[in-house]
C-alpha cells in the first residue's frame, strides 16, 4: 500500500477497460445491496464490495472495477485509486490458496525464516510468486495480530499459528 | 496461548474462558446487558459521560487520550447525526488483545458501543476492523444480530425509546486506517489518508458529522464503570489511569499471552519474569518493547531491579510508554540491529505516501539499513539514521512518523554496541 518512489506492486499498464461490466448472480447481488444498505453513502461500501468481486472473479480485474464504478455511481480511477492503496485488494491474479506469511518482529525472532523456507522449498517459488498450476501464491506481509501464537501464516482468510516446519507440511498437504 | 488476568478480579477477561462465552445467553448470564439496562432506566446521557469522566479511563489504543473528554467534545446541539465508531483495526506490531476480547466476548463491545451511542446521541454506528480478522468479523455479525433478534440493537431498545444499529465495516490491510482521521476516510471509501486536525472528529469527524472513534477495548470497559460507578472504576487503578489494562505478551517468554492487570502494577520485572513464565529456553533477557512495536526500546538493565511501575506515567518514567500494550520481549540471541531493521521496513511499507518526511524519510532508512547489510556500512551512520530520525519526528502530518523514528531513535542511543559491529569495519573492499 506504500507508494514510494520504487513501487512495491505497480499497475500493469496499460490496463484495458472492457465494454461491458461484470455481471454477478442474483444471491451475490442481494449481499451486495445488504452492504450499500449499511451506508448513507455508497461509496463507503468501496471495500466490502471489493471484497466480494475478488472472491466472485478471483481478484479485482478491470471487468469488475466497472462493475463497482456503474454501482457506486463512482468513476473508474476512483475504483482504483482506492484499490491501489490497500494491500488485500488484489489487482492481479493470485493462487487459489494465497499463503501470507507474518515477517514482523515477534514472528521473525521466533522462526518465521525457518518457515518461508519450508514453503517456498516445498512449493518451489519465492515470495511474491505463483506456482505455474496457479494453486498457491506466497507473499510476506506484516503483522496480522498473531503475535503470541508466532510464527504464523494466513491462508486465504484462514489462521494457522504456533507454526513449525513439519506442521507446516501437513497444512500444505491437506489443502483440497 | 494463555490468558489470565494477575492482581486483579478479572473484568474484561470475566467471560473468557466459559464455554460458548460468545453467545447472548452466557453474555446475559453473567451480568450482561445490565449495565445498558441501568443507563436506559436511570441515568441521562451526561450522568454517562461524567461517570466515564470519573473512571479515568484513558484510550486503550496507544494515544492515551481521556475518553470521558473525547467524549465530551461532541456538541450537544449539534443537528448533524452524530456516530460511535469502534477501531479495531489492531495492527501494531506486538499486540492481538482486541482480536482475543472480540473472539471471545463480542456482546461486552456491543454493549460498550450501545451505551456510548446513547451518551453521544449517535443512531448509526460502525466498528472498523482490520481486513485480515474476517472471522472476527463473522463472530461480531452474528453477535448483533443476536443481539438484534433480542431487542437490544434496533428500534426501541428494550421497550424505550432509544433507538441505535451498529454495523460491521472491513478495512483491506492497511496499518495507518488504525489513526483514527485516516479510518475514518477509510471508511468514507476513500484511500487511508490522514486528515488534518482541527477539526477534530468529535466536531467534524465521519461524513463531516461529530463522530467518537474508541478502541475496542475502551469501549469494552464502560459496561464495568457503569455497573460499578466511575469512582470504583478509577479505584482499580491509579488516579490519573483508572482501571484496568489488558496487555499482549508476545517474544521470548514462556507463557506468552494476554494479560489483564490493573493500572499502576508493580511491578514489570516480575511481571515478564514470573507472571508470564521467565524468559523461555533459560535464555537472558536482552531487551522488552513494552507498548507494540511503536514506542522506546528497553534494556533489560532498565527493567530488571528497577520497579518499573505499569501504567501510562510509570512507563514514561522507566524511559518507554504504554501505547497500545503490547510487549515484545527479547533475549539474548537477538540482535537490535536486526530487529530495528525489521520494525524499519515495517514502517517504510505502511506509510500511507501522504506527506514528504515519513514517506521519504522511513524509505531512506531502509535503504540504510541494506546498505549497511551490503557490506557498505560507516561509522557515521548512527548519526545519520539518528539525522533522518529528526526530519520525520515532529514534522510528519500523523503519528505514524513518530512511530517510526522512535524505535529506531532509542535503539541507536539504547545499544549502541550491536549498532558499531554492523557499522564499523563491515565495507567489504
Amino acid at each position: 500500500m506504500s507508494q514510494q518512489l520504487t513501487q512495491i506492486r505497480p499497475l500493469s499498464q496499460p490496463v484495458h477497460m472492457p465494454d461491458e461490466p461484470a455481471t454477478f448472480s442474483a444471491a451475490v447481488e442481494a449481499e451486495i445491496d445488504g452492504h450499500l444498505a449499511k451506508y448513507p453513502v455508497k461509496r463507503s461500501a468501496i471495500l466490502p464490495l471489493m471484497f466480494i468481486v475478488q472472491r466472485e472473479r478471483g481478484y479485482l480485474d478491470p471487468a469488475g472495477v466497472l462493475y463497482l464504478a456503474n454501482r457506486l455511481a463512482l468513476r473508474v480511477t476512483d475504483i482504483w485509486e482506492v484499490a491501489t492503496f490497500y494491500s488485500m485488494i488484489q489487482t492481479r491474479p493470485v493462487g487459489k490458496y494465497h499463503i501470507q506469511i507474518c515477517k514482523t518482529l515477534s514472528c521473525k525472532i521466533l522462526g518465521e525464516p525457518l518457515i518461508t523456507e519450508r514453503v517456498c522449498k516445498k512449493l518451489g517459488i519465492k515470495p511474491g510468486e505463483t506456482t505455474a498450476d496457479g494453486r498457491f501464491t506466497v507473499s510476506m506481509v506484516e503483522c496480522l495480530g498473531s503475535c503470541g501464537t508466532a510464527p504464523m501464516f494466513q491462508i486465504n482468510f484462514d489462521y494457522h499459528e504456533n507454526l513449525t516446519p513439519e506442521k507446516v507440511d501437513r497444512i500444505l498437504d491437506s489443502l483440497p | 496461548m494463555h490468558i489470565e488476568a494477575i492482581g486483579c478480579e478479572p473484568l474484561q477477561l470475566r467471560r473468557v474462558h466459559l464455554e460458548n462465552s460468545r453467545t447472548l445467553e452466557v453474555y446475559r448470564r453473567n451480568g450482561g446487558y445490565e449495565a445498558i439496562k441501568k443507563v436506559l432506566d436511570s441515568m441521562s446521557p451526561d450522568d454517562v459521560i461524567n461517570d466515564v469522566k470519573k473512571s479515568a479511563l484513558r484510550g486503550r489504543g496507544g494515544a492515551g487520550f481521556p475518553t470521558g473528554l473525547k467524549w465530551s467534545f461532541v456538541p450537544k446541539d449539534s443537528p448533524k447525526p452524530k456516530y460511535v465508531v469502534c477501531n479495531a483495526d489492531e495492527s501494531e506490531p506486538g499486540t492481538f488483545k482486541d482480536r482475543y476480547l472480540m473472539e471471545r466476548d463480542p456482546h461486552m463491545l456491543i454493549e460498550g458501543m450501545l451505551i456510548a451511542a446513547y451518551a453521544l446521541g449517535a443512531k448509526t454506528n460502525y466498528i472498523y476492523t482490520r481486513g485480515e480478522y474476517r472471522y472476527l468479523i463473522d463472530i461480531m455479525d452474528q453477535a448483533l444480530a443476536e443481539a438484534r433478534a433480542a431487542g437490544l440493537l434496533g428500534e426501541k431498545i428494550l421497550g424505550t425509546d432509544f433507538s441505535c444499529e451498529i454495523y460491521t465495516h472491513t478495512g483491506a490491510g492497511a496499518y495507518i486506517c488504525g489513526e483514527e482521521t485516516a479510518l475514518l476516510s477509510s471508511l468514507e471509501g476513500m484511500r487511508g489518508h490522514p486528515r488534518m486536525k482541527p477539526p477534530f472528529p468529535a466536531v467534524s469527524g465521519l461524513y463531516a458529522c461529530p463522530t467518537v472513534v474508541n478502541n475496542v477495548e475502551t469501549l469494552t470497559a464502560v459496561p464495568d464503570i457503569i455497573k460499578m460507578g466511575g469512582e470504583a472504576y478509577q479505584k482499580l487503578g491509579t488516579e490519573k489511569s483508572g482501571g484496568t489494562k489488558v496487555w499482549s505478551v508476545s517474544g521470548h517468554v514462556n507463557r506468552p499471552g494476554v494479560y489483564e492487570l490493573p493500572m499502576g502494577y508493580d511491578d514489570m520485572e516480575k511481571f515478564i519474569m514470573e507472571d508470564c513464565g521467565g524468559i523461555a529456553n533459560g535464555r537472558q533477557l536482552k531487551a522488552v518493547i513494552p507498548g507494540g512495536s511503536s514506542v522506546y526500546i528497553m534494556r533489560a538493565e532498565a527493567v530488571i531491579g528497577k520497579d518499573v511501575r505499569m501504567d501510562y506515567e510509570g512507563l514514561v518514567a522507566g524511559g518507554s510508554s504504554v501505547g497500545s500494550g503490547g510487549f515484545i520481549v527479547m533475549d539474548d540471541t537477538v540482535d537490535i540491529f536486526e530487529s530495528t531493521k525489521n520494525l524499519t521496513e515495517f514502517y517504510k511499507h505502511e506509510s500511507c505516501g501522504w506527506c514528504t518526511p515519513c514517506r521519504e524519510g522511513t524509505d531512506w532508512l531502509v535503504k540504510i539499513f541494506k546498505r549497511i547489510d551490503n557490506g557498505g556500512g560507516r561509522a557515521d551512520d548512527a548519526q545519520l539514521m539518528l539525522d533522518l530520525c529528526d526530519n520525520i519526528e515532529g514534522k510528519s502530518f500523523c503519528p505514524l512518523g513518530d512511530a517510526a523514528a522512535w524505535p529506531i531513535q532509542s535503539a541507536v542511543k539504547r545499544f549502541p554496541e550491536d549498532f558499531a559491529k554492523h557499522l564499523v569495519g563491515s565495507r567489504k573492499e
